[in-house]
């Protein structure tokens, strides 16, 4: 087989690895018995849940100290395979940090990448990466045929997060090298939205609204449902690019990932860019005015009709209920 | 203040995708349009040279076939020139080698103190290659900036973050790739697009910038199988007769979420 040697980009926040970060893992260790985690910061709050995971190995840089991650994690981590640890895959997450890194790792490195993927294999092929491709209709399935390392991104949600039993592995400490003239970005400040409620990617349910609620101010009817049932509310990015409501709430082939229990669809027609987002949802309620709306058709329940006049006829229910 | 966009020409997004039955790559014949993506990089490019008071936006592109069309977009809405990159021996090419060509063209150009690019394409979505671009020309690099602004030597950019966003300062000349919906870009005047046709659009091929090995053979990736993924099949779809909005109470309930 053509993988002995596995490393995962890891990530945490707060000094919790992220639910990323653990897919990722959990499907590493199904590959190789060697999964290695790189952690662009501080590990050591969380090294335990990355050896739980599968990690056998931790090599952290500690803070950057406003350096951006791009530049700095993949000199750190070109610094490892010069000293001769070279894995022979490197798995992302598909976020800013991630395909940043890998980006600047594939020029130093002089390798491809693939993006986008929602499955590996190691196969008689060698390694294969796989990505949907026409709003999910069509898998391609994409083998590397160069040496290694080879670099592969992944969707969120890809994989399934499951503990195994392994114990906490050591933290190996390694130094981000002189970045030059290349290191001129730096962090001055960070603004944390504030949100109330789930998060977006993580609720268990998602009430998104998209254009045919008219307008901007409509959109209240989506946050007032979303906090009745206690989910999170998205959008589609017409309404984002429209300036409605900000990106952290798009749902979609640019946005986010989310597999709620259910997701309900306001005034979204279903562009195949939005239903990227979403078709993973283990039940979908659409509401839109017109019939052939493409939404309809992974819809398990569709209701053709007007916004304006069925969902405050459903706020006004459930607000009654409690 | 000298600013290239690196802009990509795509099959129109409205009509739909198929791929080669031989390569399985994403068929490119038929109208290439430039894409939207771009659109926003350009725009900010222009203000930016505005508000410097001098310089000039200039765009690089790569193409296996001659595609001009989506560049004289760009052009009319006032750039100065264009420089592009078509090669038959391009088709097929990866991220890096996207990369590569394009910042040969840049350097071909003259370099310039800025260059923009989309975070991604909306045919590819690989979202790569602006820092990729970066690297091989070995600049800093600022993705996903919402806003931009240029004090003195310092550029100073509002970065979109997983979490909200955060305030950036870089050191020129850099890279940047720019989301969606920062800047609304302008419609071409009638006389930019007049002016457009005149405006200079060379041509070179992978070899006049001297970038080997390029297209499948120098891609490093390879293809293997297309399959139909399981469709989700539609359920239940009803008209509201005023009291469907019952129907998606009764359905919740059902699940136990309510």
């Amino acid at each position: 087989m053509a993988i002995n040697n596995i490393w995962v980009f890891a990530q945490g926040t707060g000094g919790v690895a992220t639910t990323g970060t653990l897919e990722l893992l959990t499907k590493a260790r199904s590959l190789s018995s060697k999964v290695t985690a790189f952690v662009g910061g501080d590990a050591s709050g969380f090294a335990a849940s990355l050896g739980e995971h599968g990690a056998t190995k931790i090599y952290a840089t500690g803070d950057l100290a406003g350096k951006l991650p791009g530049v700095a994690l993949s000199a750190a981590i070109k610094t490892i395979i010069d000293g001769g640890d070279s894995p022979d895959v490197i798995m992302f997450p598909q976020n800013y940090e991630g395909r940043d890194t890998m980006a600047r790792l594939s020029v130093k490195l002089n390798r491809t990448l693939l993006t986008n993927n929602i499955d590996i294999a190691d196969s008689g092929d060698g390694v294969i990466a796989t990505t949907p491709v026409f709003g999910g209709n069509l898998l391609v399935a994409t083998a590397f045929t160069g040496p290694g390392p080879h670099l592969v991104s992944f969707r969120p949600k890809s994989f399934v997060a499951e503990p195994a039993s392994g114990g906490t592995p050591e933290i190996v400490a390694v130094t981000v090298p002189d970045l030059g003239t290349q290191g001129g970005a730096r962090v001055v400040a960070v603004h944390t939205e504030q949100t109330t409620g789930p998060k977006l990617d993580e609720a268990a349910i998602v009430v998104s609204g998209g254009r045919g609620l008219g307008e901007a101010g409509n959109y209240s009817m989506i946050e007032d449902l979303a906090k009745l049932l206690k989910g999170a509310p998205g959008a589609s990015r017409a309404i984002v690019d429209a300036g409605w409501v900000p990106y952290s709430y798009q749902v979609g082939q640019t946005g986010k990932v989310v597999k709620p229990s259910v997701y309900i669809a306001a005034g979204i027609s279903g562009a195949t860019q939005h239903m990227v987002g979403m078709k993973g949802s283990k039940n979908i309620i659409a509401i839109n005015k017109d019939k052939e709306a493409p939404i309809f058709g992974i819809a398990d329940l569709g209701i053709v009709g007007d916004v304006h006049k069925v969902l405050p006829k459903l706020i006004e229910a459930l607000k009654s209920r409690s | 203040m000298n600013i290239v966009v690196c802009v990509k020409q795509i099959p129109d997004p409205a009509s739909p995708g198929a791929l080669d039955a031989s390569t399985h790559a994403l068929k490119r014949e038929g109208k290439l349009i430039l894409d939207e993506s771009d659109a926003y990089g350009v725009e900010m490019a222009l203000q930016l040279v505005a508000t410097a008071g001098a310089g000039e936006v200039n765009i690089v592109s790569m193409a296996p076939n001659g595609e001009t069309s989506g560049m004289r977009t760009a052009l009319a809405m006032g750039a100065a020139k264009g420089l592009l990159v078509s090669d038959p021996a391009l088709a097929g090419s990866d991220a890096l080698t996207t990369a590569k060509v394009l910042a040969a063209a840049i350097t071909k150009l003259g370099g310039a103190d800025l260059v923009i690019a989309a975070t991604e394409s909306s045919d590819g979505y690989t979202g790569t290659v602006p820092e990729q671009i970066a690297e091989v020309l070995g600049l800093p690099s600022v993705t996903f900036a919402k806003k931009v602004k240029i004090e003195g030597s310092v550029l100073k950019v509002d970065r979109q973050s997983e979490s909200g966003y955060d305030e950036v300062e870089c050191t020129l000349p850099a890279v940047i790739s720019v989301t969606a919906g920062v800047v609304e870009p302008r419609y071409p005047s009638f006389k930019g697009i007049m002016d457009a046709k005149k405006k200079p659009l060379d041509v070179v091929t992978a070899g006049d910038l001297a970038v080997t090995p390029t297209g499948w053979a120098g891609a490093g990736q390879k293809i293997v199988n297309v399959t139909q993924a399981e469709a989700r099949k539609a359920g239940e779809v009803i008209e509201d007769d005023g009291e469907a909005f019952g129907k998606i109470v009764a359905f919740l309930e059902n699940l136990k979420l309510i």
